[in-house]
């Protein structure tokens, strides 16, 4: 492959299935905590920082 | 005992080499490095041959085993010095060359303290001793809270603290005796480099083995950030730093990128660097401090992932709109330009996300000086994360860039975001370090609240204005076609307000002073005598039952 078809070839693939497989990765993992069921994980999570006493020694 | 011998071994090895390297170093810069790396190695050696208790060595075979029901602070607490002393010795150096340029004289016609080498020192002091000694030291405070598991390889955390340290004295004792690969914020050379490769791998291998013992099923929003800034730096670092060095035995390296490749290189590591170490890292902190400090979960734990996935997806391609009509490709600019406009979404988001974790307890910014700090860091994330992404349009870049609009909005985001945020987090960590009721002085935490603040209007409004200003005067053109001004008059009109930013850099750095003072009398255990910030109103003799008084 000579080094303009590479670049050709990269290029396209960036700007189709490159690109689609980003969103798609990107959506699903930016929407998971939203999904239906997740409030009292999140909440969880959330409170978690507060359990313990973490004053130093 | 055999692992005492061996690490004593392995640190005279690195005193040999060191030696070995100085002996036969092929230029000054480099000769006084290794003497620096001769030092560190003996250190090393004299601390593990006399820091070891050699009568359990000698009863049970080895090092007691750390105690796992308590937290591992040593570091925390050497670390929130560092970052104190760090701070101030960044922000002296940032107002002298504030100085430097109002005053050319005061670069005193020495090579060593010429602005060109003291910039440096001043950007590296201020986003790598005092922001990274910060990062460090909270990231090993805040994944042992939320993983409720003490610090993974203690040695190691050791290694990674000190050697950071140690690859910011060299960075720093570099730009002054003119050690550069002259790559803006990635000036240190290659044998540097590779020492702070090192560390960091150290440093991900401390922060995930420790995140793998955790006792929480959930690994804490906080760590997601931190997690990220350490394996993105690392990245960053590793392809922006392919240099090629031109003797073993030497400081000048070259690059492996060229041209318009090695300024889009440089462009994807330093915007990745204001991303990810400045804003990713210091995101880790806001997300546990913040709600620490108010006592409130965070506003909304879901918009916190959904911010974190949306900056480490949007902020990466940031990088081109540094290098607006450039011999970079058009669409490579757009690009750079259309992903920085998107991340004004999830930095609003965040921004957001941690203001509203004070509703329901707003009173509290007139109550507590920590919050009202944090709070104003908020509020700076938000509007140098709006002003950024304006800034990169190209129509407004062929107005800003290169000039100080640029250097105002680098410094809201520092001063304002990282600085003000660092600040609360030392005023939480200093009294529950060192088990004390408080900080020395509430009072004092307000007088550097007032100070930094109006500090960084002066600093930033004169930046806007000088910016602006010389952005028209060197686009200005007479009826004739020729330039109104020669670039040495927009220099002279910028006078005044480089002063102005000066006196802003003197109100920042006393609030930092202010802070240093009060760290140290809360260390050494003193409570200043004080009027609370806000009391309800009581008066005594308004207390008693109404009786009611026979008429006249």
């Amino acid at each position: 492959m000579s080094g303009h078809s590479t670049y050709e070839a990269l290029r396209h693939f960036a700007d189709s299935w490159g690109l689609a497989a980003m969103v798609v990765t990107f959506l699903v993992l930016g929407l998971w905590p939203f999904r239906p069921g997740a409030r009292e994980d999140n909440e969880a999570a959330a409170n978690m920082i507060f359990k313990g006493d973490d004053n130093g020694e | 005992m055999e692992s005492l011998v061996s690490r004593a071994g392995l640190w005279f090895a690195a005193f040999l080499v060191a030696i070995f390297m100085f002996v036969n170093a092929v230029d000054t810069g480099f000769a006084i490095h290794m003497v620096v790396f001769g030092l560190a190695a003996l250190a090393g050696l004299v601390i593990s041959l006399t820091k070891s208790n050699y009568k359990v060595l000698a009863a049970i075979g080895g090092a007691l085993p750390p105690d796992q029901s308590r937290y591992d602070d040593d570091l925390v607490r050497t670390g929130v010095i560092l970052t104190t002393f760090w701070g101030c010795v960044g922000f002296l150096v940032g107002l002298y060359i504030a100085l430097q340029l109002a005053f050319p004289a005061l670069n005193l016609g020495f090579e060593y303290t010429t602005f060109g080498r003291l910039r440096p020192l001043h950007t590296s002091a201020v986003i790598f001793a005092f922001g990274g000694t910060a990062l460090i030291t909270t990231s090993f405070y805040i994944v042992q809270r939320t993983c409720r598991a003490r610090l993974a390889l203690p040695g190691l955390a050791r290694f990674v603290f000190w050697g950071y340290q140690l690859f910011i004295v060299l960075a720093a004792t570099g730009y002054v005796l003119g050690v550069t690969q002259g790559k803006e914020y990635a000036e240190p050379e290659w044998y540097i480099d590779l020492w702070l490769t090192l560390v960091w791998v150290a440093y991900l291998a401390v922060f995930v083995m420790t995140l793998i013992k955790r006792k929480e099923p959930h690994i804490y929003v906080a760590n997601w950030f931190f997690l990220s800034f350490i394996i993105t730096v690392a990245l960053l670092h590793l392809v922006n730093n392919a240099n090629v060095p031109v003797s073993l035995f030497g400081s000048k390296s070259y690059p492996v990128w060229a041209g318009v490749q090695g300024a889009l290189v440089q462009w994807w590591y330093g915007h990745n660097a204001v991303g990810f170490f400045l804003t990713a890292g210091f995101l880790a902190m806001m997300y546990y401090f913040v709600p620490k400090q108010a006592e409130r979960p965070v506003y909304s734990y879901r918009l916190s992932i959904l911010h974190f996935w949306s900056l480490i997806f949007l902020y990466i391609w940031a990088g081109p709109h540094h290098l607006h009509y450039t011999a970079l490709p058009d669409w490579a600019q757009t690009l750079g330009m259309v992903f920085s406009v998107m991340l004004w979404m999830p930095s609003w988001g965040g921004m957001i996300n941690g203001l509203m974790t004070l509703n329901g307890a707003w009173d509290k910014v007139r109550t507590d000086p920590i919050i009202r700090m944090m709070v104003l860091s908020l509020a700076f994330y938000g509007m140098s994360t709006f002003e950024g992404p304006m800034m990169s349009i190209k129509s407004v870049n062929s107005l800003s860039h290169y000039t100080d609009w640029t250097i105002g909005h680098v410094h809201s985001g520092a001063l304002g975001w990282n600085g003000m945020i660092t600040f609360a987090a030392l005023y939480y960590l200093t009294p529950r370090l060192w088990n004390r009721t408080r900080m020395y002085s509430q009072r004092m935490i307000n007088w550097h609240f007032w100070l930094a603040t109006l500090g960084i209007v002066f600093y930033a409004s004169a930046m806007w204005v000088t910016g602006i200003m010389e952005g028209l005067m060197w686009r200005e053109y007479g009826a004739d076609g020729y330039l109104v001004n020669s670039f040495a008059e927009t220099v002279a009109a910028k006078f005044p307000m480089y002063v102005l930013r000066a006196f802003g850099g003197v109100l920042y750095l006393s609030g930092a002073l202010i802070m240093a003072f009060n760290v140290w009398q809360t260390i050494i255990g003193n409570l200043r005598q004080e009027e609370p910030l806000r009391q309800a109103a009581y008066d005594p003799n308004a207390d008693r039952p109404l009786v009611a008084a026979p008429a006249e």
